[in-house]
């Protein structure tokens, strides 16, 4: 369902969907029975002349059954509903399946600054790429994301991903996610987070292993063209924010 | 609580002449201080559609300045969204449904003269207009009203240098809080009323559904309100004494505020909820003509959901940070809640069946709120099972979501009672073609609002953003012309609402006579005079049976006042 309107670009995005799919086709029953019979009993029972209305206290057993049924019915589409999020659920944010790469999203007002690990596949060390506002990730690789936040809530959000996580100052929350199809798509900041909460997208590049390596060269901390395309980018994301 | 009754008389020993200051400003009278509650929520529900009218122009036509307003920036758009909701929850809905409905409904249905402690209720109502003029300063000081939605998550509302409204954001606080100490003073009020004022005859069971919720609602609110006033102390000495409840940096916790707000914040959705579903039980029945079906039933689901309703606030809050652990916890609370309240709707699409159903103004209203609320009722599974929320948190689903549930309540409720009691209220009928003229004009607008919204939800469209172009994969021409469709529609529906103002005053001036009891109903309200003068009773009514006996067999009547001896 979700698919028609938003690419489906991780390993747990179908299930997901799944999930979606499932609830709407539960509820979507229940939906359209109860409506049904609403408006038939509407349209069936208008007033006529000459006709009175029945009493029925609804008191008797016989009567009560016409609730009590259909109530145990809802409890059990909710027992399946919750084994299907659950499972979802535990797989997508309990689950920490282990990691290929990490990459850490540090969230300001208003601004993502995205830190990949450079050509040794490790981060925290010197050769650590920085970016703003832009993600890049391999196909087909297991990342663990490091969420942090400097001042407000944010919320790191992929939807191609199904992916949504708020970020707290003074926590590093850690999650996974693992792209499956390449592409460059919206990350979201869904916390509300001052003036500039509208203004500000971010895009996150799903790369094949070359093309991922060729930006990867691009922008080491080593190479001239790196220098020059994230200090301007760095410096106008910071001035906006007043520090303590 | 003994000698309370006795006050209420002291308190109008004689129901003679009074001047206009103390018959209409500082009455004690509970009608008049529910028309107090009803025309001062009106008037903050025209600023609050206002609001809605400025905001989704800006998302439907970004850029361009709002007729009536001019042009909406980024802080203008947050402070016109955060204070929409702020006034619809706690300036539209609760003064309308829980204190207008309130104060007119219980003494006169109990059968007795007034309020337990009128001038408390009279205290209440002062309050109650001081923190409404008070929130509407906060536009006018430096800096413009808070911005920071309704929710007020900390830090962001902790600080004026991340918000950027330094005054602002403590008026709020306090305008919120002042709010909350009026409703203090009307729910102690209504439930012991409800307690210790019931005409002679009237057992618990005998009580009409809509006394019953709204006593309910006072409790849960009560019990739920006193973790956010604590919260609203800290985060108010977090804004102006430098204190650090909610700041990380120094030992504080932000999410420590949600657990606070949402404890209150879940329990509040169903303080509404149950006095518009009572609204609903005493229209239908009247208009069907028929026994409430299983009234007992319709009791304890509405105290199994006001119990459930502590236990489901985390729901709000799986990707904030929470341990994952606690999701599973609190999907199964927040599925099992659907259960009482799928039952409610049950009973009452049961109810219609063998009724003799006249589809008069209020009655189309309580059966529109049936047919919506189920759509609101049934998308919230969605989000509270954890799974899907990861993807549907905070976006445009969960806006749809609510305003289905929320619009039933305060809009479609509140009008199946102020059309099903003007009569009662004003001594004259209200006009019917202009009142279905402008249910349809209200009705059909209001789905075309809210789902397109749900189409956008779907496809990840996040909420609180005042200009979409600046996410590549929200800025398809399809959906901007979806959020051309709400805005048009929203306008529509606010236009709509002028042929509802024309009716009331028009009605007002030159509808028909009413009588005592128009829609033939058994409610004592309906044997006092219409309207009922101070003191309500020429002579206080004695009870002999419930409020819902319709089409009993072997009478010529199809009703049964609840005060015709047998």
């Amino acid at each position: 369902m979700i698919e028609r309107y938003v690419t489906s670009a991780s390993t747990f995005s179908g299930d997901i969907d799944f999930v979606i799919t499932l609830i709407f086709v539960l509820v979507g029953f229940w939906f359209l029975v109860s409506e049904g019979i609403f408006f038939w009993l509407i349209f069936r029972f208008r007033k006529k002349d000459g006709q009175a209305s029945e009493y029925i206290t609804g008191e008797k057993k016989s009567e009560k059954r016409w609730i009590t049924i259909p109530h145990l019915l809802v409890l059990v589409c909710d027992v399946f509903i919750v084994v299907a999020a659950v499972r979802v659920w535990y797989n997508v944010k309990q689950d920490l399946p282990p990691a290929q790469q990490t990459v850490r999203a540090i969230a300001q007002q208003w601004a993502w600054t995205f830190v990949h690990p450079g050509p040794d596949g490790k981060i925290d060390t010197a050769d650590d790429i920085r970016s703003v506002d832009e993600l890049h990730l391999q196909v087909d690789t297991l990342y663990h994301y490091k969420l942090e936040a400097r001042d407000v809530l944010h919320s790191f959000s992929v939807p191609v991903f199904r992916l949504k996580q708020d970020a707290i100052p003074g926590r590093v929350i850690t999650g996974w996610f693992e792209p499956t199809k390449t592409g460059e798509y919206d990350v979201q900041c869904t916390e509300i987070r001052g003036i500039g909460h509208g203004i500000m997208g971010a895009r996150v590049f799903i790369e094949t292993p070359e093309q991922h390596m060729a930006w990867m060269n691009r922008n080491s901390p080593g190479s001239v063209a790196a220098v020059e395309a994230t200090t301007p980018v760095v410096l106008a994301a910071t001035t906006p924010r007043v520090e303590e | 609580m003994a000698e309370s009754v006795p006050v209420a008389h002291e308190a109008h020993p004689h129901h003679g002449e009074m001047s206009f200051w103390s018959k209409y400003v500082f009455s004690t009278d509970h009608k008049i201080i529910a028309m107090q509650y009803m025309f001062t929520g009106m008037f903050m529900g025209l600023i609050g559609g206002f609001f809605a009218y400025a905001f989704r122009m800006q998302l439907a036509f970004p850029g361009v300045p709002v007729p009536g307003y001019g042009l909406v920036g980024p802080n203008a758009y947050n402070a016109l969204v955060t204070n929409h909701g702020t006034i619809m929850i706690f300036w539209v809905a609760m003064p309308v449904l829980i204190a207008a409905f309130g104060n007119y409904l219980i003494p006169l249905m109990l059968g007795c003269d007034d309020m337990v402690f009128p001038r408390l209720n009279r205290l209440s109502y002062q309050i109650f207009l001081l923190s409404a003029i008070v929130l509407l300063i906060s536009f006018f000081v430096p800096g413009g009203a808070f911005g920071g939605a309704w929710t007020a998550y900390p830090p962001l509302s902790a600080k004026a240098q991340y918000n950027l409204t330094p005054y602002g954001s403590s008026i709020w606080l306090v305008a919120v809080a002042l709010e909350f100490v009026a409703f203090l003073l009307g729910g102690i009020n209504f439930i012991t009323t409800a307690m210790n004022s019931r005409a002679p005859g009237m057992k618990m069971y005998d009580v009409p559904i809509v006394v019953w919720m709204i006593v309910i609602a006072s409790i849960l609110f009560m019990a739920s309100v006193g973790p956010l006033i604590a919260g609203a102390v800290m985060l108010f000495m977090d804004q102006n004494i430098g204190t650090a409840f909610f700041d990380p940096a120094r030992g504080g916790d932000p999410v420590l505020w949600q657990h606070l707000f949402w404890f209150f914040g879940h329990p509040e959705v169903y303080v509404v909820l149950l006095p518009a579903i009572g609204i609903v039980a005493d229209v239908i029945t009247v208009f069907a003509r028929k026994k409430l079906f299983a009234y007992r039933t319709v009791l304890y689901t509405a105290f199994g959901t006001g119990v459930l309703s502590f236990t489901v606030w985390a729901h709000h809050q799986f990707v904030a940070g929470i341990d994952p652990r606690m999701a599973n916890v609190f999907t199964i609370t927040t599925l099992l809640i659907s259960v009482p309240i799928a039952e409610m709707l049950f009973v009452y699409i049961a109810t219609l069946y063998g009724g003799s159903i006249s589809l008069t103004t209020p009655m189309l209203w309580a059966l529109a709120f049936i047919a919506e609320f189920l759509i609101g009722g049934v998308t919230g599974i969605f989000l509270g099972a954890s799974g899907s929320d990861i993807y549907f948190h905070d976006t445009y689903f969960v806006l749809a979501h609510f305003h289905y549930t929320f619009f039933p309540i305060a809009i479609i409720g509140a009008f199946a009672g102020i059309t099903y009691w003007f009569p009662k209220m004003f001594g004259r009928m209200l006009d019917e073609t202009l009142g279905k003229i402008h249910f349809w004009g209200t009705i059909i607008p209001f789905n075309l609002v809210f789902i397109p919204l749900f189409v956008l939800g779907m496809a990840g469209q996040h909420r609180r953003i005042y200009n979409f172009q600046n996410f590549p994969d929200l800025a398809h021409p399809w959906m901007q012309d979806l959020r051309v469709l709400a805005t048009v529609s929203l306008c529509v529906m606010l236009a709509f609402q002028f042929v509802f103002f024309f009716n009331f005053i028009k009605s007002l001036r030159s509808g028909k006579k009413a009588g005592d009891n128009p829609w033939k109903a058994n409610t004592l309200e309906w044997t006092a005079p219409s309207p009922p003068p101070h003191g309500n009773f020429a002579e206080l009514p004695t009870v002999y049976r419930g409020p819902y006996e319709y089409g009993t067999p072997g009478r010529d009547k199809d009703y049964w006042p609840q005060n015709e001896p047998a």
